[in-house]
């Protein structure tokens, strides 16, 4: 089996005094679709802001292709190739559609061209002058994925992108998310919202009190039904 | 020809040194802007980092014989220099910090700086000539425009405007603008925010230092220069707002122009107008003319 693209090991990271994640270890390998799932305050959110760099004090190791990341400042991190959609998506309310598209830098090459991008998500290209902020919560979230597929980076890490959507506009993110994947991009996905993760997800890691407590494969899922909605308590 | 008895000569002119006085407000206040924005500090040591551009331009004349054109373009770069180390030694400590600390912190540094330059050079001015080329003036008819000061107001009014563009017109304006709202998120884009931020810091102060060359053969090269004026740039910046660029420099112009009005019509009121604006703006919005509330 292939090193994997990122691999996380014995992560820990802290907020102040409170001590978040409690040596976490995952793999993802290259063009796998990972999602996260857990409860609130499971850590899920923490585990992709310690990999981006966002949670100053983190220990253990996180390689990216075999290179250590858990000492880098984040921009250093995000200029070996991978981007961050977070959950508030984080739209700039000072920028424009456009120059929210084109802020994150191109990091390597062989991003999306915007034809593709606008291919994905439509809506965007007709609002590009519209202010960041005004646009609806769900071309918020598009224009959130669509900023980091620009830049070359072929790991993304997806902090819940169905929060607070419609159905409709799921199903939306849900096929772009499948497109990204065909097109080869290696994705972390954060979900609460297992019914779409199920769709999109080659493979499950199930967290709870900041530790990865169970990983279900994409095959076992029919079985494992009862066990999923128990660590969700749903 | 006269305007409610007041003759021509006498109006035109306040509205000039008005004119003269918005325009250094508005580049003070533009670069309070500019850092308050990135930095979250409040920076107080912006009047003495003013002083020492006119300074910095003085000691070029004296002992390396560059004059004025040469000091427009040196005393900025190296005041800006002094500013971005007290960014990485100072500043860069504070940032998780309340506002009321970074403000503490550089009112002390403009005490100390203010003091070690008054320690050296007493409290009177220094002489600093208008540079030949600038000298004589233009009769208008209406009035004597000294050209010296003709240039300094298009010159800072074409500084304002172009700091203006870029920030709201350019990539790296946009840079800027996005840090403002979220660094940790920029920086996670693989931009060098705190490089970012000491280079904000350094472009502010070397705004301060400009506008302190352009003051140096107006005013006299003085260690308590900034500390005066620096009172009223602050009035300005609660008046217009924190915010806004666009704020910063149309409120300097703006109010330097109502100080001079208030000169020819009520003069006894001339130098507590400005506080009396920001009286009223502070209680009917808070936030300032063109603020957003944080």
């Amino acid at each position: 089996m292939p090193e994997p693209l990122l691999k996380v090991a014995g992560l820990n990271a802290f907020y102040g005094e409170s001590h978040v994640l409690h040596g976490v270890d995952l793999e993802v390998r290259s063009g796998e679709l990972v999602t996260l799932i857990g409860r609130n305050g499971a850590g899920k959110t923490t585990t992709l802001k310690s990999i981006v760099g966002m949670i100053a004090d983190r220990r253990g190791s996180i390689t990216l292709e075999g290179r250590e990341l858990v000492d880098l400042a984040s921009h250093r991190i995000a200029r070996l190739g991978l981007a961050f959609c977070p959950e508030e998506r984080g739209i700039f309310a000072s920028l424009d559609v456009e120059e929210n598209l084109m802020l994150p830098p191109e990091i390597a090459v062989g991003g999306m061209g915007l034809d593709d991008i606008f291919r994905l998500f439509p809506n965007l290209k007709e609002r590009l002058k519209s202010q960041g902020t005004k646009l609806s919560g769900g071309e918020q979230q598009m224009l959130a994925i669509a900023r980091i597929l620009r830049t070359g980076a072929r790991l993304l890490l997806l902090d819940e992108p169905t929060e607070g959507l419609a159905p409709v506009i799921i199903e939306q993110i849900g096929a772009a998310i499948g497109e990204l994947k065909a097109k080869g991009f290696t994705i972390l996905l954060v979900e609460q919202n297992f019914r779409f993760a199920a769709e999109v997800a080659d493979r499950f890691y199930v967290m709870e009190h900041g530790r990865i407590v169970d990983e279900i494969g994409i095959a076992d899922l029919d079985q494992r039904r009862s066990d999923i909605e128990a660590y969700l308590g749903v | 020809m006269d305007f409610f008895g007041i003759p021509p000569q006498a109006l035109f002119g306040q509205l000039l040194l008005g004119l003269i006085n918005g325009a250094f407000y508005a580049m003070l206040s533009l670069g309070l802007a500019v850092i308050f924005g990135m930095l979250n500090i409040i920076n107080f040591t912006h009047g003495a980092q003013y002083m020492m551009g006119a300074f910095a331009a003085y000691f070029l004349l004296q002992y390396t014989g560059l004059g004025y054109w040469w000091a427009l373009l040196v005393a900025p770069i190296v005041v800006g220099i002094t500013g971005m180390v007290i960014e990485r030694l100072m500043l860069r400590h504070l940032y998780k910090l309340d506002h009321l600390y970074g403000l503490l912190l550089t009112f002390g540094l403009a005490l100390i700086i203010q003091g070690l330059f008054q320690n050296e050079f007493g409290s009177s001015g220094l002489p600093y000539r208008i540079p030949p080329e600038l000298t004589g003036g233009q009769n208008l008819g209406f009035m004597f425009l000294p050209n010296y000061r003709a240039w300094v107001v298009v010159v800072s009014l074409a500084i304002c405007l172009a700091t203006w563009f870029v920030i709201e017109r350019t990539k790296l304006g946009s840079y800027l603008r996005a840090a403002t709202e979220n660094p940790a998120l920029v920086q996670a884009f693989g931009i060098n925010v705190p490089r970012m931020i000491t280079l904000t810091y350094g472009a502010g102060v070397a705004l301060a230092a400009f506008a302190g060359v352009l003051a140096a053969p107006i005013y006299q090269v003085s260690p308590l220069m900034g500390s005066n004026l620096i009172i009223i740039v602050f009035a300005v910046v609660v008046i217009g707002g924190m915010g806004s660029i666009m704020g910063a420099i149309v409120t300097g112009f703006g109010l330097g122009l109502i100080e001079g009005l208030t000169k020819v019509f009520y003069p006894q009121a001339s130098a507590t107008v400005i506080f009396v604006i920001m009286a009223i703006v502070l209680l009917i919005k808070p936030a300032g003319l063109f603020g957003r509330a944080r």
